[in-house]
């Protein structure tokens, strides 16, 4: 693996950057009054901050680096994780569940199933969420930790104390404000480091043109028709046809509905931004606001991989080349640094590791946000303390933060050394996620839906997930981890066909058994409902807000720009 | 909330392309100066910000 050998002026550009991040963080302490302040930014910030925040809690270093190297193995198929994957759900979210998100004045997406359906619903949710929120914070400072040790050979330990401390830092001084606005922030940086070098790669193989035509030289080698690195649809008829082993359907459900709603409409990481907007339509501008770089970041992102394996299948000796794994096979995890080693000289070179430290810090402090939100409220306050003084939960949450930060250094040095570890606890929160959607939906468009409906459908589609992950197995792999653990009796073409099946069986089981269960039990009080379910909730007026301002119109024309991605590159 | 983020991301910007300009001013992977190229639009960028949020900021104290 070659090394990247810094210029003093690319540490001082990282060093730059850290100091504007905990001085932003320094800035915003004196504001910290209340613990609304603290885990709810006083509900004070505007759309625009909120929106930006909303996608770049999202843009943690599994997603920058991951999404890349997608590109690479799969190539603009990876879009799908965008076009179908994330903007018709961000609309939805939108458009038609933040009015009760935000209108129902809950302080967590936990605390919205305590009101909406009961007390062991939201202890479900608030335990898992947590639970999740401290391992995903702790795989992104294990991965950043390993890039930062292979890469420019920094020491391990080292890296993972410093960028936690970072984090700690700014989030302890000024909560989930501090939190945003670094986000922002980062989102910026990350824009500013990371476009310079899809246009340089663009350039080096000939525009799309020339990317094409290398492409379709890989396509080819690889044993699928010429166009299926570059057409989205073209090849998806079948699984065997195209580089993700998914067909359409299995696409278009799985990813495009069951998960991508399931994380965009119900995750409070993400929703936790649109809480903290100024006001009812500024929080519902929020996922809107998103929406919009969400649909570029595939050229920013994909692109690059794209390019990367191009250049590796067809640049000859010498050229460029991601690097091989012991095995043999190509180390696609590598795309982004290698991309930036071989394009950016000194300066340009400390912007872009600097980016991708941005992107490390922007996913981990979202998690830990998240996480010292629903312990306090959700799990402190409503079972350990519940009537202390609003000074004793903001100290809480502080030292939440801290616990949160300890916890996902933990994870990271469990992830060194047990990786299975980490893998068998990423495979049960998919499991415990995948069926919330349904729930939701449920919960916020019929009436009927009762508490234990809710808890029983949960528990019902997890253990659908577990099921079917027992019973199926991704081509060429071995019983275990992979799934077939209860003996397989199907087989799916590719790893990510299984866990979109997986996925839409647990929706459907959650969806199903709910309302089983809600008609056999008692109907809640229709007078408890209000301002929680459509039905019972006054509608939101947008007269007197130009076209341009109303969400119905601004959704409708992101739908519209999506609708034409997916024909252009059809 | 009391800080108006515009002036930070202003202010970083102009920073990192003020340094990544200066450098590139300064050592000899399409052959261009990048860093020159890329800093003064960052400088460019930054001073967008610090202009919106002057702006921002006088609208809201004449109000």
């Amino acid at each position: 693996m070659p090394r990247i050998e810094l210029a003093p002026v690319d540490y001082l550009i990282l060093l730059i950057y850290t100091a504007f991040v905990i001085g932003i963080g320094y800035a915003l302490k004196r504001y910290m009054k209340s613990s609304e302040d603290f885990f709810l930014s006083g509900r004070a910030l505007p759309a625009w901050v909120t929106g930006l925040a909303f996608l770049s809690a999202n843009l943690g270093a599994q997603e920058m680096m991951g999404m890349a190297a997608s590109g690479a193995k799969y190539g603009i198929a990876t879009a799908h994780f965008y076009w179908v994957g994330a903007v018709p759900a961000m609309v939805f979210v939108g458009v038609f569940m933040m009015p009760f998100y935000y209108g129902s004045r809950a302080r967590s997406v936990p605390e919205y199933l305590k009101l909406r359906f009961d007390e062991k619903t939201r202890g479900f949710n608030a335990l898992s969420f947590a639970a999740m929120t401290v391992f995903s914070s702790g795989i992104s400072l294990y991965a950043m930790g390993l890039l930062m040790t292979v890469l420019l050979g920094w020491d391990f330990n080292a890296c993972i104390l410093i960028c936690a401390v970072i984090v700690l830092v700014y989030i302890t001084f000024g909560g989930l404000t501090s939190a945003i606005y670094n986000e922002v922030l980062q989102f910026f940086l990350i824009v500013a480091g990371f476009l310079p070098l899809a246009l340089l790669g663009l350039e080096n193989v000939g525009g799309w043109n020339g990317l094409t035509a290398r492409l379709a030289t890989v396509s080819s080698e690889r044993g699928f028709a010429p166009g299926a690195f570059t057409q989205l649809w073209g090849t998806m008829g079948e699984a065997s046809t195209n580089p993700l082993g998914v067909e359409w359907f299995g696409t278009l459900m799985g990813l495009g509905f069951v998960l991508s709603f399931g994380y965009w409409c119900t995750d409070f990481l993400v929703v936790q931004r649109a809480m903290a907007a100024d006001s009812m339509l500024a929080a519902r501008r929020t996922p809107l606001i998103a929406a919009v770089p969400k649909m570029i970041f595939p050229f920013l992102v994909i692109l690059p991989g794209m390019i990367a394996i191009a250049l590796t299948q067809t640049s000859g000796p010498g050229g460029f080349a991601l690097p091989a794994k012991p095995d043999g096979t190509l180390n696609y995890d590598m795309t982004i640094p290698m991309m930036l080693g071989h394009y950016f000289p000194s300066g340009m070179l400390g912007l872009g590791l600097t980016a991708l430290m941005a992107s490390f810090m922007s996913g981990m402090a979202g998690n830990v946000t998240a996480f010292n939100s629903v312990w306090t409220y959700d799990i402190y306050q409503a079972y350990i303390r519940p009537k202390e003084s609003d000074a004793h939960y903001l100290w809480m949450g502080r030292v939440a933060t801290v616990g949160g930060i300890g916890a996902s250094v933990a994870a990271a040095y469990l992830a060194t050394q047990f990786n299975n570890i980490m893998d068998f606890l990423q495979l049960v929160f998919a499991f415990v996620n995948a069926p919330l959607f349904a729930t939701f939906l449920l919960g916020m468009f019929w009436k009927r839906a009762t508490g234990h409906g809710a808890f029983f459908g949960l528990v019902s589609g997890t253990a659908a997930a577990a099921l079917h992950h027992g019973l199926s197995l991704p081509a060429g792999s071995a019983a275990g981890i992979k799934g077939g653990w209860l003996g397989a009796i199907t087989t799916y073409p590719s790893e990510m066909a299984q866990n979109f099946w997986t996925a839409i069986y647990a929706w459907t089981f959650c969806f199903v058994i709910t309302i089983l269960v809600s008609l056999a039990t008692r109907a809640p009080r229709e007078d408890d409902l209000r301002g929680l379910v459509y039905s019972l909730t006054e509608k939101q007026s947008d007269a007197g807000l130009s076209w341009y301002q109303k969400p119905a119109t601004l959704g409708l024309l992101i739908l519209a720009a999506v609708a034409a991605l997916n024909f252009i590159f059809w | 909330m009391g800080l108006d983020i515009r002036k930070p991301i202003g202010l970083l910007f102009v920073i990192l392309g003020l340094t990544l300009a200066v450098y590139g001013l300064t050592d000899a992977k399409n052959g261009r100066n990048i860093n020159l190229t890329w800093g003064c639009v960052m400088t460019a960028v930054g001073g967008a910000f610090l202009l919106w949020s002057q702006k921002g900021a006088s609208r809201s104290s004449s109000q």
